[in-house]
């Protein structure tokens, strides 16, 4: 079983405290795996400005290192930071692990007079490609993400064991959004792209709980025949992608994802101040209806954070905090650690229907129901 | 050895023991009540005056020798026309079980001389192959055991229904919907569906029944079954009747009872579930339909508007079209303007290696709702025995080709493919269903199971009975003869439709929940079955169990 934790705060904050609520749930998982993702950076050593693109990755070669250093100088990016992870190699259990990279670069020149969403498509182009060169040389290099104040580290071992060894708990990097999942893919074998949270132009999502719908979403998205709907090496990836197609393909509100993975029924559609329209998206994004015990937990690039649940709500998870600080985990305990000097009465556990959204300003969440209208200003 | 022509011996002359059914009779337990002479369809078995020597053993010379008794008993005719057929009937009827036929475990002779009078064997029924099919041997591995709680059949809330008609993709349908254009019809149905027998295959009786049990299940029960006329109409009071909602109208080839239905559009009550254009049948591909006159009685006669007691075959072709492109663009425009784009229209054509280019059509086809492709196990009311057994393409690669292909082109939502010919033909229905939805087909149809579930069809893959052509169906579902209906009660169908219905949605809900799935009918959920054939999966592109 995997464990999820996720954190957001107005002030930055170090992922260590995340890696400590993992520790907490630590019963639920195997310590097979741990996977970061850090919005809204800090560097101690190094003043960001927060569009310039990131890189994470791992290079698990020099030559890897080194081609990759090619290909980012070809294309015209001017590297501006590197930071160094005080890494003790000794702590981290795969040993083909040459560099952890986080590297921080300029857009290229050529790029100046691209419209923002197409730079976001190349950005997204350059990802693939660097995954690509990585998988054409054996698996030599492993890409997670490369977008603007966005980090992503996976690694294989115990969470607080992988952030011991990167030395995570030295503070030197710092976020206002922590998005931790505990445990490698629970389908397949050891794989780093397995690894939540699963990452796709600025979006990211994790989630506890098998995935039974897959095939026929995966041979869904892999149809639409977008660059970026690829990889599959876990169930849950599918996740991701469908949040990203409705965003940023559809371009609904996000409250169109609940609506998309776990339909109403025709009967209550047939309720819905929106039901026309619901009734005819649902028939139409058919194959994107999730089947698993899933509780996904989301982050978009505006630092909103959601959590939902499988329409039967078969998986626990608890968001609680106070406005500014929010902690949303799969296991009561986590948000806990993460959050203890809050009012726990006032935690909450979305039920089937609900979608819980942290806004950008965290002052508080909000609860919205499918049973709501929502603003849908073009089928109105 | 006596002179051959005082033998009353014929090419086609046959003993009892080269017939594919002999009736075994039991003089013993006989009382001669007559009652399986007169119920056999075929006039297989005769009372007759049958002679017995009874010898006497005596001593005196003069008294010697034998006396005889003169009997009445059982024959079974040989003649051609008269061959049992293996229907049980008498068996059924006899208040003594003195009576049954058995099948001739030889080869039977009878084939060879089926042809007398010139013409090749017609009958009704399906392929005749008792084997288990493919769809039997599939199986559904993928036991999701990662992750508890597991679904529970019997208490979780499943969502088994279909959708049948065209679906836009996301982007073209929220633009459609903005600009307020156009969405195409779709329908959220059951996806076990009666398949199309027609109004003048089956009798009054039995079409009833389905209507009937087909209303208590939409209506009762919360199934939304739908089923489809074959060609030739529907009757009028049902035209008008709020049931035309659960009812696939056919047009085919021969056009056969649409005068009634165009004139009844004004008057209608609702809108069909949809129109079906039949283009071929997995039973006899490159067949019209075929009614013989047995069965064009005074009713069928006016549905169809035409004369009493003559055959009606429809042509192979719609004599009006040119090409399959040509044909299904017409059709589906001319049909969905029918009803003003309110009802979903669809092709069926038999199973075939060409099926992917009708797919391919239809996919550019905007008015295009769906396709269903019929296996060469289907069944028929009438064809020749030589296009049921050996024309056409098991339905399983078939739909999974078409399935495939859908998927390369991101389409496999939006035209759904709906699987008949065979399904149930073992009676593993649910589970033959299932394993074509995971197989990429959106629902299934099927016609001989519900007859033989419902009403009792004696016909089987071992040529059992199959007599539905000719008008002397001995269970009364396809013959026009009042006294041969009458021996079905609508009532009674009904209720079989319902059980039959409520025992596939159990069944479903068994095999769903284990693989963890509720929430939407899982097609093309390939990765949940395996077959213990290598050959077979690596086609089908599932896994190899063993
Ligand atoms: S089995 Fe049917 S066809 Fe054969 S003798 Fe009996 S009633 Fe007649
Ligand atoms: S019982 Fe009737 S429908 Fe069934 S095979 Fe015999 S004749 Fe045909």
């Amino acid at each position: 079983m995997c464990r999820l934790a996720l954190k957001t705060a107005s002030e930055p904050f170090s992922p260590f405290t995340v890696l400590q609520a993992m520790e907490a749930m630590q019963e639920g998982y195997d310590g097979s795996g741990l996977g970061l993702l850090l919005r809204g950076l800090q560097f101690v050593d190094y003043s960001y400005k927060p569009s310039d693109p990131i890189l994470s990755g791992i290079a698990h070669t020099e030559d890897a290192l080194f081609r990759l250093h090619a290909f980012m100088q070809d294309r015209g990016f001017g590297l501006k930071y590197d930071h160094e992870f005080e890494v003790d190699f000794s702590k981290i259990e795969a040993k083909d692990r040459h560099k952890y990279i986080l590297r921080v670069y300029n857009k290229p020149v050529a790029w100046a007079s691209l419209s923002p969403e197409e730079i976001e498509y190349q950005m997204m182009l350059t990802r693939l490609a660097l995954r690509k060169d990585g998988e054409d040389h054996g698996g030599d290099l492993t890409i997670f993400a490369f977008w603007p104040d966005v980090a992503m580290i996976k690694e294989v071992g115990w969470p607080l064991g992988v952030g011991e060894a990167l030395k995570l708990d030295s503070h030197r990097i710092k976020s206002r959004i922590c998005m931790a999942q505990g445990r490698q893919n629970t389908n397949w074998g050891i794989n780093l792209y397995a690894c939540h949270p699963f990452f796709i132009q600025g979006i990211a999502t994790m989630t506890n709980g098998e995935n039974t719908a897959f095939i026929p979403i995966k041979d869904w998205l892999t149809g639409k025949g977008f660059p970026a709907y690829i990889g599959y090496q876990s169930d849950s990836e599918v996740f991701a992608h469908i949040l990203h197609y409705v965003v940023k393909q559809l371009k609904l509100p996000l409250q169109a994802y609940k609506h998309i993975i776990t339909p109403l029924k025709s009967e209550e559609l047939k309720a819905h101040p929106q039901g026309d329209f619901l009734l005819g998206l649902r028939d139409a994004c058919r194959r994107l209806i999730i089947d698993g015990p899933n509780a996904v937990i989301g982050t978009l690039p505006d630092e909103t954070c959601l959590l939902v649940m499988d329409a039967k709500k078969m998986r626990p998870a608890t968001i609680g905090g106070k406005p500014g600080e929010w902690a949303i985990a799969s296991e009561m305990c986590g948000v806990d650690a993460m959050i203890p000097d809050r009012d726990q009465s006032l935690d909450f556990q979305p039920m089937r229907q609900h979608t819980v959204i942290v806004p950008p300003d965290r002052q508080e969440f909000k609860i919205w129901s499918q049973f709501d209208q929502f603003p849908l200003p073009q089928a109105a | 050895m006596v002179s051959i022509r005082s033998i009353p011996s014929t090419p086609s002359s046959l003993t009892t023991g080269d017939l594919p059914w002999i009736i075994e009779h039991r003089e013993d337990r006989c009382t001669l009540c007559g009652r399986c002479t007169a119920v056999c369809p075929v006039y297989a078995i005769r009372l007759t005056y049958m002679r017995q020597r009874m010898p006497r053993l005596v001593l005196s010379s003069s008294e010697r020798g034998s006396s005889y008794r003169t009997f009445v008993g059982i024959r079974q005719k040989t003649e051609i026309a008269n061959k049992c057929i293996g229907c049980g009937t008498c068996a059924m009827v006899c208040p003594n079980s003195a009576i049954k036929p058995v099948p001739n475990p030889m080869f039977d002779r009878f084939r060879f001389q089926s042809t007398v009078g010139g013409e090749p064997i017609k009958r009704g029924g399906r392929r005749n192959d008792p084997a288990p099919g493919l769809l039997d041997k599939i199986i559904f591995t993928r036991i999701s055991m990662l992750t508890d709680p597991a679904l529970d059949a019997g208490r979780h809330e499943f969502f088994l229904n279909t959708l049948l008609g065209r679906v836009l993709s996301p982007e073209e349908y929220i633009r459609r919907k903005t600009a307020g254009e156009w969405i195409p019809p779709v329908r959220e149905i059951f996806p076990f569906i009666i398949g199309s027998m027609s109004f003048g295959a089956l009798s009054p009786n039995m079409w009833l029944g389905l209507l009937q049990g087909v209303a208590y299940c939409n209506e009762v029960l919360g199934i939304p079954v739908v089923m489809a006329t074959g060609e030739g109409g529907c009757p009028p009071w049902v035209l008008k009747s709020p049931f035309l909602k659960y009812i696939v109208l056919q047009i085919a080839s021969g056009y056969f009872g649409w005068d009634e239905i165009i004139r009844a559009i004004p008057e209608m009550q609702c809108d069909p579930a949809a129109i079906e254009i039949k283009y071929g049948q997995g039973a006899k591909p490159g067949d019209g339909g075929l009614l013989m006159w047995f069965k064009v009685s005074k009713l069928i006669a006016r549905l169809r508007g035409v004369p009493e007691g003559v055959d009606l075959p429809s042509p192979p072709v719609h004599q009006t079209l040119y090409s399959i492109e040509e044909s299904v663009m017409k059709m589906i425009q001319t049909m969905s303007m029918a009803w003003n784009f309110r009802v979903p229209v669809y092709p069926k054509i038999s199973g075939s290696n060409s099926a992917k280019s009708v797919l391919n059509n239809l996919v550019r086809n905007p008015y295009a709702g769906g396709l269903l492709i019929d296996g060469i196990d289907g069944g028929t009311g009438a064809a020749y025995n030589v296009s049921m057994d050996t024309m056409g393409h098991p339905i399983a690669a078939n739909v999974r080709d078409c399935y495939l292909d859908l998927c390369a082109q991101g389409k496999q939502n939006e035209i759904p493919i709906f699987a008949a010919g065979g399904v149930g033909k073992t009676g593993n229905v649910t589970q033959n269903g299932m394993a074509l939805i995971m197989l990429g087909a959106s629902g299934v149809h099927m016609g001989k199971y519900i007859m033989q579930a419902a009403a009792g069809c004696l016909g089987s893959e071992q040529n059992r009975c199959n007599v539905c052509n000719i008008g002397i169906c001995p269970k009364g579902i396809t013959s026009q003869n009042p006294k041969l209906y009458r021996r079905l009660d609508p009532d009674q169908v009904a209720q079989r439709v319902a059980e039959t219905f409520m025992a596939i949605r159990t069944e479903m809900k068994k095999i769903m929940a284990p693989l963890g799935r509720s929430q939407s009918l899982p097609i093309g959920m390939s990765d949940a079955i395996g077959i213990g054939d290598e050959s077979a999966a690596n086609r089908l592109n599932i896994k190899y169990i063993c």
